[in-house]
């Protein structure tokens, strides 16, 4: 799960982790009352969407002036913010961050994921802040300082000191630093975040280490344990039919493509809409049914579907095993049936009581195209929507 | 001959009593041997009864002195699942397979740690896999046992279905299986594709290998490159990896199917299996024709 930017400094601030203050607004007014009370020379305004590259896309704006707060927040309260993170349709704002200036004297990365290869979670830290951090990996990788964390003893004084040096921190912000460092370590692990990151943290000409951007997502495992970051979740960032989606169990994800799959399993949906590719085409979605797909399950799955005015067709790959063929067949065809399916359908079984699935697909008189394979399963489909 | 598991295993069932663990327990135990396999069950509340005459005890260490088992099979809810796989590394079982979805990854990230803290003997596999099967000797986990034949093919893989989808390939061109091993999709868990391609490289039983990966992380790449340079005893590979057409940081399905900071794509994957001598296909309907013209 994401959250945004205001909420992720909330967080980290619970942890000891500076952050310039700020007031997170709906509207123009509110904008302006913030800034107000905020007082000072100068604000940042910020649009507060669920994606980076935010400051590129025109949606990062600095204020000299109340009135100039106004007609920022004017400007950027509902643009379509379009970063390299939304895609081409950019995402509305609909909230900002109004927070005061802060006097830069330089800028640096700090990030925390859990590394797959050595199973602990790993601190990241950069003097090339405010950059993509990926390309600074890319094309200067000796940049990165990495500090694996063994969660007995947590981020220790030593360890975060040498980070802090590492990345060019002078010795008199080395304490400040520690208490960011370690602040970062201690949201992530007791939050069960998957991503942390402050890009920039800036040291500022008074010395002081304050995180001038953060971003967290979780573990969506763990938020059982957490109600106060699942209340965090903000659903106008989130695409509608993957809401759908998951409010029926069901795994999906759209994509760019104008063939919707089908598939029992998070691998064997990929490999499905890899084939969709091998064979020319474009899958429309990713879309697991999971283990014990029901009737009620596959009508929902196709509904979701079909609600994306792109797709022109749909592939069904199942692989039965524990789930029996005929009773995946006869969710397929009361779904179809249910939503007036007016696509090509093509659907492939395998496992457990393949033929009587197939004969209950046969017997429906809808047009219903079987195949043998995947391969096979991807060429008709493929073919039926090219001949539409 | 086989890897990790055969039939003389002897299995207790970690969360026996729940629904998918009834369902899966009688599964299990009605496939090859798995009436003399499925020995003991586990749960505090329940000891001293039995689920359809398999004994349940109080404690996994106790499951294990009374029945002399050595590995278990973990079906125990999320939230409760780490702590299932610390006892029974606890009461040191030689191999712990657990199919449990959606354990939080901080608690594997602890679970890891205390077992290398430890140093445990216990073998982990999972969590959020299908299990492993030996045909015609033993399966513990979830996978259609039917589909599967005796033979001399190993099969290793993160996902589920896919594996089904290779057993079945094989199954239908007269090529059984030595062992399958699913590992799970999570990013943090036990035995990755590595530690399942060695064992099966050193297994006398297996003549070849179907070896597939997804998007994230990068646990394919280091196999391959330790198949390349370290392997004494190399046999045919063919690696399929799932995910050429998923979007970066979107995650698909699997808690560890994700593409970050451009790591972990397909194409890298498959570009250093090939550089490794393993044989790929991007065809998933392929992997087992492309097996059989490399015998």
């Amino acid at each position: 799960m994401k959250i945004h930017e205001y909420q992720a400094k909330e967080i980290l601030r619970r942890f000891g982790v500076a952050t310039p203050r700020g007031v997170p607004c709906l509207s123009v007014d509110e904008a302006v009352r913030a800034a107000q009370r905020l007082g000072g020379s100068a604000w940042v305004v910020k649009a507060q969407i669920h994606a980076g590259g935010r400051g590129k896309g025109g949606g990062v704006k600095l204020a000299r002036s109340v009135e100039e707060v106004r007609s920022l927040a004017g400007q950027i309260l509902g643009m379509q913010l379009k970063t390299h993170q939304t895609g081409p349709e950019g995402q509305k704002v609909r909230r900002l961050l109004i927070e005061e200036g802060a006097d830069i004297a330089k800028e640096l990365y700090v990030g925390m994921v859990v590394d797959r290869a050595s199973q602990k979670v790993a601190l990241m830290a950069s003097s090339e802040g405010g950059m993509d951090i990926e390309e600074v990996a890319a094309k200067t990788p000796e940049k990165i300082h990495k500090v694996f964390i063994d969660p007995a003893s947590g981020l220790r004084d030593a360890e975060a000191d040498d980070v802090a040096r590492r990345i060019g921190l002078p010795e008199g912000s080395i304490v400040e630093a520690r208490a960011v460092l370690q602040g970062l370590y201690r949201a992530f692990w007791e939050s069960d975040a998957s991503l942390a990151e402050i890009n920039p943290l800036i040291l500022t000409a008074q010395g002081h280490v304050v995180a001038l951007d953060a971003k967290m997502n979780f573990d969506d495992n763990a938020l059982f344990r957490h109600e106060d970051i699942a209340a965090m979740r903000d659903l106008d960032e989130e695409d509608p039919a993957e809401i759908e989606a998951s409010k029926h169990d069901l795994s999906y994800i759209s994509l760019e493509g104008n063939i919707g799959c089908l598939v029992n399993g998070a691998g064997l949906a990929m490999a499905t809409m890899d084939t969709i590719k091998l064979y020319g085409a474009q899958p429309a979605n990713f879309l697991d049914v999971g283990g014990g797909a029901t009737t009620e399950k596959v009508t929902e799955a196709f509904k979701i579907m079909l609600r994306n005015p792109k797709v022109k067709g749909i592939l069904v790959n199942i692989f039965g095993g524990i789930m029996r063929c005929d009773t995946i067949a006869t969710g397929v065809v009361a779904a179809a049936r249910e939503v007036r399916l007016h696509v090509p359908l093509v659907v492939r079984m395998k496992g457990t009581n393949e033929d009587i699935g197939r004969k209950i697909l046969t017997d429906s008189g809808l047009p219903i195209i079987s195949a043998d394979n995947m391969a096979d399963a991807a060429q008709k489909i493929v073919a039926a929507v090219a001949g539409q | 001959m086989s890897i990790l598991i055969d039939s003389n295993t002897r299995v207790i069932t970690q969360g026996i009593t729940g629904k998918t663990g009834q369902f899966h327990t009688r599964m299990c135990r009605e496939y090859a041997n798995g009436k003399e396999c499925f020995v003991a069950g586990v749960n505090p509340k329940k000891a001293g009864g039995d689920f359809e005459g398999i004994p349940i005890y109080g404690t996994v260490r106790e499951a294990r002195q009374v029945t002399g088992a050595t590995v278990s099979v973990i079906y125990v809810p999320p939230p409760f699942a780490a702590a299932a796989i610390l006892e029974a590394v606890e009461a040191d079982l030689d191999l712990v397979i657990c199919i449990t979805e959606g354990i939080p990854v901080r608690d594997m990230v602890e679970v890891r740690a205390r077992m290398r803290r430890g140093d445990r003997k216990t073998v982990l596999v999972g969590p959020n896999c299908p299990g492993v099967i030996t045909p015609d000797e033993i399966k513990i986990g979830i996978m259609p046992g039917h589909i599967h034949r005796r033979g001399r093919i190993g099969v290793i893989s993160r996902s589920g279905t896919l594996t089904y989808e290779a057993v079945g390939q094989l199954t239908e061109l007269g090529l059984g299986q030595s062992s399958a091993v699913g590992i799970g999709g999570d990013p943090v868990g036990g035995l990755k594709h590595k530690d399942v391609l060695e064992r099966f490289m050193n297994d006398p039983g297996t003549d070849a290998v179907i070896m597939i990966g997804e998007i994230g992380g990068s646990d394919e790449e280091t196999a391959a490159r330790w198949y390349a340079t370290e392997c004494t005893n190399r046999k045919p590979v063919v690696g399929f990896i799932a995910g050429v057409t998923a979007p970066p940081g979107k995650r698909m399905g699997h808690a560890g199917a994700i593409i970050s900071g451009g790591k972990g794509t397909a194409q890298e994957k498959l570009a250093v299996l090939e550089e490794c001598g393993i044989r790929t296909t991007k065809n998933p309907a392929d992997m087992g024709r492309l097996l059989r013209s490399m015998l």
